[in-house]
């Protein structure tokens, strides 16, 4: 293995990157508008959800749980409906995504201080949407029925005023105490960009060369498929960590997304990362001949790491044998490593098992990927 | 042709074999110094994975390769640093120029910077394209990119060239450019193995080895190949080539009959006892005919003779 030759591959591939216009372009663009995109619209957070409002009770009871709902900017009354049929008809039409009907009596039960139900009819198509807003539903009913029950308490009794014995949760986010989904997707954006752009890359890159004959030329010279290798995936490397710093500042300078770690643990994390998606493009490079079918098996391979690694999905609610695939894909534990250096700051004392899990897939990958690349010449 | 003292290349049993299919059956042949060898046959016939492992990135499943004394089966990395092999297709770098395309094979090759300047002025000379050194190989017409291809396998001087159809798609300028290259290539002792569609190249080579079905039917010099053929060949032009074809098939004295472009090839044994007679048969046929011409067979009837006896015995 000589220095020089792959010192000629990277220099022949810096010449080629450089000439080729669409490429600087195609590797700022399109990671701003990913991250801008992201930064805006990943939430998990719902806030005015269609609500239409069903009262047959009108007691003075009723009004106060309805008027709860139109003061909560996580609902928006948008139809006040005359009978049941209306409330149907809203959620089929999807003009509202939750439906509540007190029925008549509701105010009688309460005073009579038993359980009054109240009927709460959600379009469940998104089911994320709905079980969220069920939760602030539950919020904002448990409320009602604490106020009511003091309110109650105190006009019937006499004497010092009274209150329900009750629990109240104080709430201590750390590392991020606005609980803002934001910062968790943002610096999550970094790894599944970079990982779907040096796979794409890195692929297309070699699969090109097969499809326009460079490849069989090349190995008739005298270099060395790992020579060659490494010449050639070097200059994505550098890339790879360049779209880093780019997302990265794009986080933090605009969003204003924390970075409270030492960004030297990143840089190792990100690199060892690196190794993994290199070798991923290249093991995906040796079992396709076009370029169309790199496309294609990209987005196979890319898809599955992506859902199973924990970037909006929680691993621990995966069923166990996902759980498991999930140790072997690398996006799991770069993740860790850019949440945690980008919030929390933790250091190498807590991040060595993900980084040592990170070096041992990336260099099973890259080995096997070098087997196969040799042997996909024959 | 002198009796070459000791041949430069060696091809002993040769065979690959891959799912399904042999490609290449037992081939052996020499190859002397300075000799234009041709391969030929039809597509399919395994030309090209006789020149792939010949050059070392194809593995044969049984048989030997020498290059001079290199055993290019055991070692290959050793072989590729004598020879150059510049495959259908040869890989330039489109958004690299002529000369960007030329530095880099020159350095995969190690070849220093000197020497690489200065071969590369005359190869460009003899091709024609000094003037285009800073254009992108992209850009260059299909035969200028074949000769870009041929200056590439020729910076390290290799002294075994393998070049797998390389005029295929060339201009016929750009083609006698080629070839006059690889004739001052031989002048200096370069030994070529050429494959070639063109059978008026062909006939261009020294020897020629023809392929068929991955076995190597008939290896020898073009005119001792001609001489091989039997009977003698007769061209007659017809508007119902077909059923003139099928007229002549199978009779007496005719050896075998081809379809060409404007009528028939046929072989016959004795051509003054069969001229007269298949002039009559064939008017009493009614089959429309011109005169019954004899000529000298090209390769191409040749080998269409030569393969067509191989199918009858």
């Amino acid at each position: 293995m000589t220095f020089a030759r792959i010192l000629q591959v990277f220099k022949k591939e810096m010449i080629e990157l450089r000439r080729d216009k669409w490429a600087r372009f195609r590797l700022v663009i399109p990671p701003i508008i990913q991250i801008l995109v992201f930064g805006y619209a990943a939430t998990f957070e719902v806030f005015g959800v269609s609500t239409a409002v069903l009262d047959l009770d009108h007691t003075q009871e009723s009004r106060d749980l309805v008027s709860r709902f139109v003061y909560s900017d996580r609902f928006q009354i948008v139809k006040i409906a005359r009978n049941q049929q209306e409330i149907v008809d809203g959620i089929d039409d999807s003009d509202a995504a939750i439906a509540i009907v007190i029925h008549p009596g509701f105010a009688q039960l309460l005073r009579k201080g038993q359980t009054a139900p109240v009927q709460v009819i959600v379009d469940g198509t998104n089911s994320n949407t709905a079980l969220i807003a069920l939760g602030y539903m539950n919020e904002i009913a448990a409320t009602f029925s604490r106020d009511y029950m003091t309110d109650h308490l105190q006009r019937t009794r006499d004497g010092p005023p009274l209150r329900g014995a009750l629990v109240t949760l104080e709430q201590r986010p750390w590392y991020n105490s606005g609980l803002n989904s934001r910062w968790f997707f943002v610096p999550g954006v970094i790894g599944t960009l970079v990982l779907t752009m040096i796979v794409n890359l890195t692929s297309f890159a070699i699969v090109r060369e097969r499809e326009v004959g460079t490849l069989e030329q090349i190995m008739v010279t005298p270099i060395q498929p790992v020579e060659f290798i490494l010449g050639k995936t070097f200059p994505f490397f550098l890339i790879g960590l360049g779209e880093v710093v780019l997302i990265a500042g794009v986080g933090t300078l605009w969003f204003g997304i924390p970075f409270v770690g030492n960004p030297l643990v990143l840089l190792l994390g990100t690199s060892l990362f690196l190794l993994s998606t290199l070798a991923i493009g290249l093991l995906i490079s040796t079992l396709c001949m076009t370029q169309q079918q790199a496309f294609a098996t990209n987005f196979f391979v890319v898809n599955p790491l992506f859902t199973l690694s924990g970037f909006s999905f929680p691993i621990t609610s995966m069923p166990t044998v996902l759980q498991w695939l999930s140790y072997l894909n690398p996006l799991r534990y770069y993740l860790v490593i850019i949440r945690a250096t980008f919030l929390k700051g933790v250091g190498l004392s807590v991040l060595w098992p993900d980084m040592l899990a990170l070096a041992a897939i990336g260099s099973t990958l890259l080995a096997v990927s070098i087997l196969r690349f040799r042997k996909s010449l024959d | 042709m002198s009796a070459p003292d000791k041949p430069k290349i060696r091809v002993a049993g040769l065979t690959k074999r891959f799912v399904g299919t042999t490609a290449v059956e037992g081939a052996t042949f020499d190859i002397a110094r300075g000799e234009i060898f041709g391969l030929v046959g039809p597509d399919g016939a395994g030309k090209t994975t006789v020149m792939r492992m010949l050059a070392g990135v194809m593995r044969p499943d049984a048989g030997s390769i020498e290059i001079d004394d290199v055993d290019v089966v055991a070692d290959p990395e050793q072989a590729k640093l004598h020879l150059s092999y510049m495959p259908q297709r040869f890989g330039l770098y489109e958004d690299l120029t002529v000369d960007e395309n030329i530095r880099f094979y020159a350095d995969l090759f190690e070849v220093p910077r000197k020497l690489r300047d200065e071969r590369t002025g005359p190869l460009l000379a003899a091709s024609n394209m000094e003037a285009f050194r800073r254009r992108l190989a992209g850009q260059l017409s299909g035969g200028m990119k074949q000769k870009l291809g041929l200056i590439c396998s020729l910076i390290h001087t290799p002294q075994v060239l393998l070049l797998d159809e390389p005029t295929t798609g060339v201009d016929p300028v750009s083609r006698r450019d080629f070839w006059r290259i690889l004739y001052s290539l031989r002048e200096s002792g370069v030994t070529i193995l050429i494959s070639t569609a063109y059978l008026d190249e062909a006939e261009r080579c020294t020897r020629l080895a023809l392929f068929h079905e991955g076995r190597l039917r008939y290896c020898d010099t073009p005119k001792r190949l001609k001489a091989l053929m039997p009977g003698t060949l007769l061209a007659i032009t017809s508007t119902a080539a077909r059923d003139l074809h099928k007229a002549l098939l199978g009779r007496d004295g005719v050896m075998s009959v081809m379809l060409v472009g404007d009528g028939v090839h046929a072989v016959v044994d004795d051509a003054d006892r069969r001229v007269p007679e298949l002039s009559a048969a064939l008017d009493a046929g009614k089959i429309p005919h011109g005169e019954l011409v004899r000529v000298t067979p090209s390769i191409e009837d040749l080998f269409v003779g030569l393969l067509k006896d191989e199918h009858a015995s």
